[in-house]
């Protein structure tokens, strides 16, 4: 993740607290996994603001089911459908879903 | 006229490992950080020799050495499957891949301020070697040889040392270096000026070789437009200008004139279509479209390669050229009445950008997925890419394309990965930033076109304009090359007319006569 997201996840983390939900939409598992990490654990490449921070915020891919049906089914067909045939969901939203099992303070229920 | 015609075409890369592992960007700052050390001292380890790259297939590919046939046949892991030699010549049918020494020596004949000190014997060298190359002129060669761009080693230490000048290697040796451009603007340090030169001298290799490929008389082009990454300019003007006309000048094209086009990676597309937008209207009777290739962009990712004890492949400079001239129904044309363009209004989303260059372009010329023989956008090397994390960009494209056409009802799913397959292009193209954009493909597709082997290709173009701070809009264009279909010449129009004209003259005559 990028230094200047860190900076805003960081932010908004120590304003809103653990209510802040991350949602990710990287293409690739490993990277989501790194994502999820940097805003629960914090960044393991130790290069970002948040090296050694633990927001511990709640974080999901876009694909999560639980997201999915928060959208808008015509805005969802508009804008994501066809990332969905091209990238693998399932496996993004299980990678996030390992770190936020471990790291995260809330879920959504 | 709404078609102009593709004349030439012309590819070369410039092997720089020891420019780019001292000044390529990752590499520069890692040394000024002074935080990686370990890197720095690993990455010399990782480079490719000349003869390998000479050898490595999608340099080849790139410079016409094989075809885009040969390139796709090729099992996959072309580092560890290098072409036989006879595949793997300096020169190809589109350019050449240049040994460093003779970059250095031409970046030298491409300087106008004295910028560029070579050591005495290291340019006596180098301009032998120059003269033999087919494009290089006797000019150019003279150029080298300047009693002003050439200086003993002690005067070039002298420099270094005490005027922020950068040295240049080669073979591990001092053999001259780039002066500072001025003490205190940051615009034109040796960094900033040994970027725009090595712009510049590429662009001008790309040139000379469009001209020869095309067989047009330098004094018979009229227009240039630039179009690569770089900003020539001082303090006042960062990015002014004019690398088009730095490079006709150098290249000879005495009756150009030219301009800079700029728009990140989605710059050379955006040239394409302005240059042939003038040559269709008559603004200009030909216009070379021309980009040189970027030192920053040398190792970007070689972190990476490093950390995963792979080889650093990031190690020519690109460049690329393009002469559109009027369409005449005898070679590819660019069809400027389907163009792709990525509105303001579009949003950044995947689906918005992918339906903008393909889907809505095609919808309006009554095309549909399936008519183009051929889709090539952002063509980067994912042999460089994946290590480094960004994935087969190529192959993430075609994806994209490939589900939009399922979505508007072109291809049933199951024929996805078909459609991928039939209608995809494997990247050959260093990731030179602007030089991948869709162009490496322009010359394969009119070869292809001309040995009648498809009918239509697509070119896409895409910049990430958020790097330069002004807006998170991203940026694309497109456009359609075609095979040529015969052009209703004046004399075919009027023989009826002729034909009525005797007639009726005979007619008149022959009332006369009653």
């Amino acid at each position: 993740m990028d230094l200047q997201n860190q900076q805003r996840v960081k932010d908004a983390g120590e304003k809103y607290g653990t209510d802040c939900v991350v949602i990710l939409g990287s293409s690739d598992p490993e990277g989501a996994e790194i994502y999820a990490e940097t805003v629960t654990a914090g960044d393991p490449t130790y290069a970002g603001p948040l090296a050694g921070v633990s927001l511990e915020l709640p974080v999901y891919h876009i694909f999560d089911p639980i997201i999915r049906a928060e959208c808008d089914p015509a805005a969802w067909e508009e804008q994501i459908s066809m990332m969905e045939m091209v990238l693998e969901p399932d496996a993004l939203a299980e990678a996030v879903k390992g770190m936020r099992e471990q790291y995260s303070k809330n879920v959504i229920e | 006229m709404s078609k102009v015609g593709i004349k030439s075409y012309s590819y070369c890369l410039n092997h720089a490992p020891e420019t780019g592992s001292h000044y390529g960007g990752t590499p520069y700052e890692a040394y000024h950080s002074g935080k990686e050390q370990e890197y720095l001292d690993a990455l010399p380890k990782h480079i490719q020799s000349y003869d390998h790259a000479l050898h490595y297939a999608p340099n080849q590919t790139y410079i016409g050495g094989i075809s885009y046939e040969e390139f796709e046949a090729l099992p996959s892991g072309w580092v560890n499957n290098p072409l036989p030699d006879d595949k793997s010549k300096r020169y190809g049918k589109f350019g050449e891949l240049m040994p460093e020494d003779e970059f250095l020596g031409l970046i030298s004949a491409c300087d106008e301020f004295e910028l560029v000190w070579l050591e005495k014997s290291f340019a006596e060298n180098v301009s032998k070697k120059l003269a033999e190359d087919p494009v290089i002129t006797e000019a150019i060669v003279k150029r080298v040889l300047r009693p002003k761009n050439m200086h003993e080693l002690s005067e070039i230490e002298t420099e270094v040392k005490e005027r922020a000048g950068l040295y240049l290697y080669n073979e591990g040796k001092v053999v001259g270096c780039i002066r500072s451009g001025h003490p205190t603007d940051h615009c034109l340090t040796a960094h900033v000026l040994m970027e725009n030169l090595a712009g510049k001298a590429s662009g001008v290799l790309a040139l000379l070789h469009l001209m020869k490929n095309s067989g047009m008389n330098p004094n018979d082009l009229d227009f240039v437009i630039e179009c690569s990454e770089e900003g020539a300019g001082d303090v006042g003007q960062r990015a002014g200008g004019n690398f088009a006309k730095a490079i006709a000048e150098v290249a000879g094209c005495v009756n150009a004139s030219g301009c800079d086009v700029r728009g990140f990676c989605a710059g050379p597309v955006n040239a394409m279509i302005n240059a042939a937008a003038q040559v269709a209207s008559g603004a200009r009777k030909n216009v070379a479209v021309v980009a040189g290739g970027s030192i920053p962009k040398l190792y970007m990712n070689s972190r990476d390669h490093v950390k995963k004890n792979l080889l650093a492949l990031e190690d020519c400079v690109g460049s690329f050229a393009v002469l559109l001239v009027p369409d005449d129904g005898t070679m590819p044309v660019m069809r400027l009445d389907v163009l792709g363009k990525h509105t303001v209004g579009a949003g950044g989303a995947p689906q918005a950008v992918t339906s903008a260059l393909t889907f809505e372009p095609l919808q309006s010329a009554g095309l549909t997925f399936t008519d183009v023989d051929r889709y090539a956008p952002e063509l980067q090397n994912h042999e460089i890419t994946e290590p480094a994390g960004a994935g087969n960009v190529p192959l993430a494209n075609i994806k994209m394309i490939a589900a939009l056409a399922v979505m508007k009802k072109a291809i049933e799913k199951p024929a996805m990965m078909d459609f991928i397959k039939k209608h995809g292009t494997i990247g050959f193209a260093h990731t030179q930033g602007h030089i991948p954009a869709g162009v490496p493909f322009i010359g394969h597709a009119c070869e292809m076109i001309n040995e009648g082997k498809i009918k239509r290709a697509m070119i896409i173009g895409k910049g990430s304009l958020f790097l330069a701070r002004l807006t998170n809009l991203a940026d694309g264009a497109s456009f359609l090359i075609e095979a040529p279909e015969p052009v209703k010449t004046e004399s075919t129009l009027s023989k009826e007319d002729i034909k009525a004209m005797i007639l009726e003259t005979l007619s008149e005559v022959a009332g006369r006569l009653n």
